[in-house]
């Protein structure tokens, strides 16, 4: 065999071998326990904390707020829609829960779309709709059209 | 969705009924570049192959310069892929937990045969010879350098010489179906996506496959104008004519089999055909009809065709290569713009689009992929002045057995 082949040989040698040993040192421990993927992802993801608490738990303390919420359009609607994530709310009342209280929470859902379902969600135009005005000077939100 | 800062906003962006996992491109400019950059290695390996293995001797002087081209494109290949993942720290993970349930799991393997196996493999048997001499007549560390790049070995031997010529020869003949391999890997990819009728056609691989030989065929009649130029030496035309009969020859096969898909799309006409006609009309008008087509192929097939029968003199031969070269390399970008883009524009529900807009200034997609094509050429350059194709010694005569 020329001496080059054999040179060449070695150094594809030292390669695998390099690979298998990063292979066998760095491959994750619980790889393939179920199919080709970490088996402790799932384990993982499962122990994450869950960020929202439902309506629920909201009414347990709020519940004036509730009551007139169940009397109006967004009866469906979970809070934590509007108001965010409130798992560190439950765990903490001192820790504030910031509302956004700008338009453009509203048009989220509100503003005009083709693709929207128009008899189930009241659409308007933002630009023509009391142009300058705050949607929350007419409109509460939790009994948004009364 | 962090790309967007508000379902408002991102709404301003639709038309009609989407999904809601429609509304951003998970696959942006950087997967554009990821075909276009591993094509044009695997077009590049083609052109050297042709030299070597079907022995069309008039594209010589372009042998070295399109393997050197091949590998400094293929060294940044799967960059794009890794910026885009924004894991780099993780890239290795593909490597050591291979498996064969998903088709880009396997892209490291292809990849590293490809690199490993064909390019340098077939480089270092090229320039074995001529790095022993140049270790001789080099000082300090670059006789160093020399030294451990020939693995030691310093024979310089006749018989070492042929050696080298059989197995590069080898080499280059199990190159060329790893070069299909690899390319056509890269549109297998796509399309086997099923779920994408603007994708999923068995006619995806072979697309790729010729676009990519146009592409690098094009980036070394490019290179080649270019090196010549930057050293002030004369262009072998012979070499530029025939690297542009072949540009010719597989830009019609390309546009025959791209022709060919859409046709059948068109005659077929199943449920997607509508919104597909509207992407195309539509959002994809200008880089499909205008850039893809018009540029791309059009005008180079046009000029390319008329050289065939008409031979300008040398200078208007010359920057006409140069400008079909340009040309036909924005074409390919374009084609590879059209297939990642424009099948992501479209709802899978038929009933709408979403929109993709470039951020020239300020976008990182634009930036890395800038980065990632202008990098291979930097590559190329200290590539050419570590293993310069023009100080090599001229190739041993084997004789016919």
């Amino acid at each position: 065999m020329p001496l080059q082949v054999k040179r060449l040989l070695l150094v594809f040698a030292i390669f695998i071998g390099i690979m298998l040993v990063l292979k066998y040192v760095l491959t994750p421990d619980s790889w393939r326990e179920y199919g080709p993927y970490r088996g402790n992802a799932i384990g993982e993801i499962a122990s994450q904390q869950a960020k929202y608490v439902q309506k629920e738990s909201c009414a347990d303390c709020h519940d004036s707020i509730a009551e007139i919420k169940s009397l109006g359009e967004h009866i469906n609607l979970q809070c934590e829609i509007c108001h965010g994530p409130g798992y560190q709310h439950v765990d903490d009342e001192n820790f504030k829960m910031e509302i956004t209280k700008n338009n453009a929470l509203c048009l989220r859902c509100h503003t005009k779309n083709a693709a929207s379902p128009k008899n189930i969600i009241k659409q308007i135009d933002a630009i023509e709709h009391n142009e300058g005005e705050e949607c929350i000077t007419c409109h509460n939100p939790h009994q948004p059209w009364l | 969705m962090d790309k967007i800062q508000s379902l408002y906003e991102a709404l301003t962006k639709v038309d009609g009924f989407i999904y809601p996992n429609e509304l951003a491109l998970n696959w942006d400019m950087l997967i554009v570049m990821y075909p276009y950059i591993t094509g044009l290695v695997a077009g590049a390996f083609i052109l050297a192959s042709l030299n070597r293995v079907f022995d069309i001797k008039a594209l010589r002087p372009t042998y070295e310069l399109s393997l050197l081209t091949a590998l400094s494109f293929m060294l940044v290949a799967t960059m794009p892929l890794i910026t885009h993942l924004g894991q780099p720290f993780r890239f290795y993970e593909m490597l050591i937990t291979p498996h064969l349930t998903s088709a880009m799991a396997i892209f490291g393997f292809v990849y590293l045969w490809y690199l490993m196996v064909v390019l340098l493999l077939e480089i270092w048997f090229d320039y074995r010879y001529d790095m022993v001499i140049w270790s001789r007549e080099k000082k300090g560390f670059m006789k160093f350098f020399y030294k451990a790049l020939t693995l030691w070995v310093s024979d310089t031997s006749p018989e070492s010489r042929k050696t080298d010529e059989k197995i590069g020869y080898f080499i280059t003949v199990v190159g060329i179906p790893s070069a299909f391999l690899l390319h056509g890997y890269v549109g297998f990819i796509f399309g086997s996506i099923k779920a994408n009728p603007w994708w999923s056609t068995v006619m995806m691989p072979v697309i790729f496959l010729f676009s990519a030989m146009v592409s690098g065929i094009a980036l070394v009649m490019f290179i080649y104008m270019v090196v010549s130029y930057l050293r002030k030496q004369k262009i072998d035309m012979n070499a530029l004519d025939t690297i542009a009969k072949y540009l010719f020859y597989i830009l019609i096969i390309d546009f025959t089999l791209e022709s060919l898909d859409q046709i059948h799309r068109i005659y077929e006409a199943d449920e997607s055909f509508d919104i597909l006609k509207i992407l195309v009309r539509g959002k994809l008008f200008f880089t499909f009809f205008i850039m893809q087509i018009g540029v791309g192929v059009v005008i180079p097939l046009a000029t390319l065709g008329f050289l065939q029968f008409k031979k300008p003199r040398v200078r208007i031969r010359k920057l006409i290569y140069w400008i079909i070269s340009i040309c036909v390399l924005v074409g390919i970008f374009y084609m590879r713009w059209n297939v990642v883009i424009g099948g992501q524009l479209f709802s899978k529900s038929f009933y709408g689009f979403t929109s993709y807009k470039v951020n020239l200034i300020g976008g990182s997609d634009v930036t890395l992929s800038l980065l990632w094509f202008i990098v291979p050429f930097f590559i190329l350059a200290f590539l050419l002045w570590l293993l310069p194709p023009w100080k090599k010694a001229p190739p041993i005569e084997i004789p016919e057995e």
